[in-house]
Formats: structure tokens, C-alpha cells, sequence
């Protein structure tokens, strides 16, 4: 009886380490998820404005309320980079582009330690923030429209 | 009853396996909260930000790099254009408590225990036309990444001293020769 117990918990011992192994086995991978239409789609909305200089300021506003450092930023390519140190590392980066001739586009990406974020309410959650500093109402993009 | 027995064991095997397999995958989800404000979004401005009586955002990013290389920090970034400052400094995080801590641990228990030892603080300054255009908006925001004596990433932290952000307000009212005034 000791023995068959001392053979299960051994048995145990040795297959644990390779089951958590296998759960942590999920390493993010450049698959075709991650560049799709609906991710994209995900990622980025539309506001009636023209104004890319005041979107940029709203986004590194808003990723210090949501308690980012400013990492990077650049007016001209439209670009800001942030990270939260939490109890990990959260980076975020924005970037701002015109669409057509009354829009912009702003389009958010993350990662959680070494994984993309491509959790929807993760990116409603900072688009809520950011309408609401940018004064202005956030538009779904379809991810089939031209130029997205 | 030897074919219960076999049962048993690949049941508890399996439950053992399934446990772990799901610790595993635990550690790679992202916190479904990781973008929520967690305390008053206008308590942390009101700590982190001033307004300061002025329109000449680019004197306010200068004083604020030289204040901050005066605290020993180098400049990695900026941009003018949008009012950003981003700096870092390495330094030491030895505490001699901790150290203690660590030599008492090793005396008691016989084993040596990690201590901090150094620290990169990187902080952010970023300055905006207030919204009636009289006036500009200054943010600084703080943190640090500490590793500890085996090289080993020990604190990830948000730094959120009421004082030290005070301290960095005082210092920049002094070079602008401006009263800062808090931001609501």
C-alpha cells in the first residue's frame, strides 16, 4: 500500500515540471492572427478630427493616466511609445495617421511580458480613456474599408 | 482491485498534471484589469502635474532637462513638438537593512537570500498648452526597475512619493522663476 502510494506521488513529481512546461509552451508567434483584419480592427478607430498633433498630446495624456512612462514620441511620424511597470511590463505604442481629409486613424498595440495583447476589452478599456480626454466620440473601423 | 489501484494512480497522476499544466498558462494570461484606473485619475495628476503661467513650452522643456540633468539623470529622448522629455539614471540599490536582513537569513537558516543591487530610474515630463491657452501643463511621471545581486529583475514599480514629485516642482518653479500652481 505504502509502496503504491510512493509510486503515484513519484509518478507525479516526475510529470508535473513537464505539464507546467507545457502550459508555459504558448510562446507568442509571428502566425497569421496577429497580422489580421479583425485584430487590426480591434486595434484602431476613427475620430472626426484632423488635428494628429492634439491626438498624439491626447495619447501620451492618457497612457500617463493610465500609468505609463513615456518612452518615445514623434510628431511627424505619428508614433508614441509607453510602458507600465506593474507587476510586469506593459508597452504600449499609438500611432496617429490621417484618413482621408476629415479623420484620423489611431491605432493602439500591446504587450503583456513577452505576449501580444489582442484582448478586445483591453483596448476598449484604453479607447474609453482616451475619447473621453480627447473630448471626441470614437468611431469602429470595418476592417474591409480601404486604406485601414 | 489491482486494476482500482492502476485507476487510482493514473487519476491522481492526471489531476496533478492538469493542475500544473493550468499554473503554467496562468503565468502567460494578461490581467483583464491591466488597463483600469486604479485609484482617482485626479489625485495622481494632482500629484504628478502644475501649471506654471507661461506659453513658451519650449523654456519649460529646457529648465526641466537642465533641472534633471542637475538631479543626475541623462536626457535618452525628446520631442519637441509634441512637449516630451524622457529620461533615465542607473544607480545603486544596496540597502544596507536589507543587507542585514540577508546576512541574518544566512546565519540562522543557511541560506543566502537575494538582495537589491542596482536600479535604473527612468522618469517622462511632458508639457501641454493648458486649456485656455494661457498657460502651461507640466507631467512627470517616475519609475524604476531593480535588479537584484544575481542579476535577476527583482521590482517592476511605479516610484509614487507625494514628496519626491514636490521636490521636482519646487526645483522647476526655481528655475522658471514661476509659481507652479496645481492642476485639478
Amino acid at each position: 500500500m505504502f509502496a503504491n502510494r510512493f509510486i503515484t506521488f513519484f509518478l507525479c513529481m516526475a510529470f508535473a515540471p513537464t505539464a507546467i512546461l507545457c502550459g508555459c509552451n504558448s510562446a507568442p508567434k509571428v502566425n497569421e492572427a496577429e497580422v489580421s483584419l479583425k485584430l487590426r480592427a480591434i486595434q484602431t478607430r476613427s475620430y472626426d478630427t484632423t488635428n494628429t498633433n492634439n491626438a498624439l498630446r491626447v495619447a501620451m495624456a492618457t497612457l500617463q493616466d493610465l500609468g505609463f512612462v513615456i518612452d518615445n514620441a514623434d510628431a511627424d511620424l505619428g508614433t508614441v511609445s509607453a510602458t507600465k511597470l506593474d507587476s510586469a511590463a506593459t508597452k504600449m505604442t499609438i500611432t496617429v495617421r490621417m484618413r482621408g481629409k476629415t479623420q484620423i486613424l489611431v491605432r493602439a498595440n500591446a504587450q503583456y511580458r513577452l505576449l501580444a495583447v489582442t484582448d478586445p476589452i483591453f483596448y476598449q478599456q484604453f479607447f474609453t480613456a482616451y475619447s473621453k480626454s480627447l473630448f471626441l466620440e470614437a468611431h469602429e473601423v470595418d476592417p474591409a474599408a480601404p486604406g485601414l | 482491485m489491482a486494476h482500482l489501484s492502476f485507476f487510482k494512480h493514473i487519476a491522481s497522476i492526471g489531476l496533478v498534471c492538469a493542475l500544473a499544466g493550468l499554473i503554467g498558462c496562468a503565468s502567460n494570461t494578461v490581467p483583464p484589469d491591466a488597463l483600469l484606473m486604479k485609484e482617482p485619475t485626479t489625485e495622481i495628476r494632482q500629484r504628478q502635474a502644475r501649471r506654471y503661467a507661461t506659453t513658451d513650452e519650449k523654456q519649460v522643456i529646457i529648465a526641466a532637462a537642465q533641472l534633471l540633468q542637475d538631479l543626475g539623470f541623462n536626457v535618452d529622448n525628446s520631442e519637441k513638438d509634441l512637449g516630451l522629455l524622457v529620461v533615465s539614471k542607473d544607480r545603486s540599490a544596496v540597502d544596507g537593512g536589507q543587507v542585514a536582513g540577508q546576512i541574518a537569513v544566512a546565519v540562522i537558516f543557511g541560506v543566502r537570500v537575494p538582495v537589491d543591487k542596482e536600479q535604473k530610474i527612468r522618469a517622462s515630463v511632458v508639457t501641454s498648452l493648458s486649456a485656455d491657452h494661457k498657460a502651461i501643463d507640466v507631467r512627470v511621471t517616475f519609475q524604476r526597475i531593480v535588479w537584484d545581486d544575481r542579476g535577476q529583475l527583482s521590482k517592476l514599480e511605479r516610484l509614487d512619493d507625494p514628496e519626491m514629485y514636490q521636490d521636482f516642482y519646487i526645483k522647476l518653479s526655481k528655475a522658471l522663476f514661476l509659481e507652479a500652481q496645481e492642476v485639478g
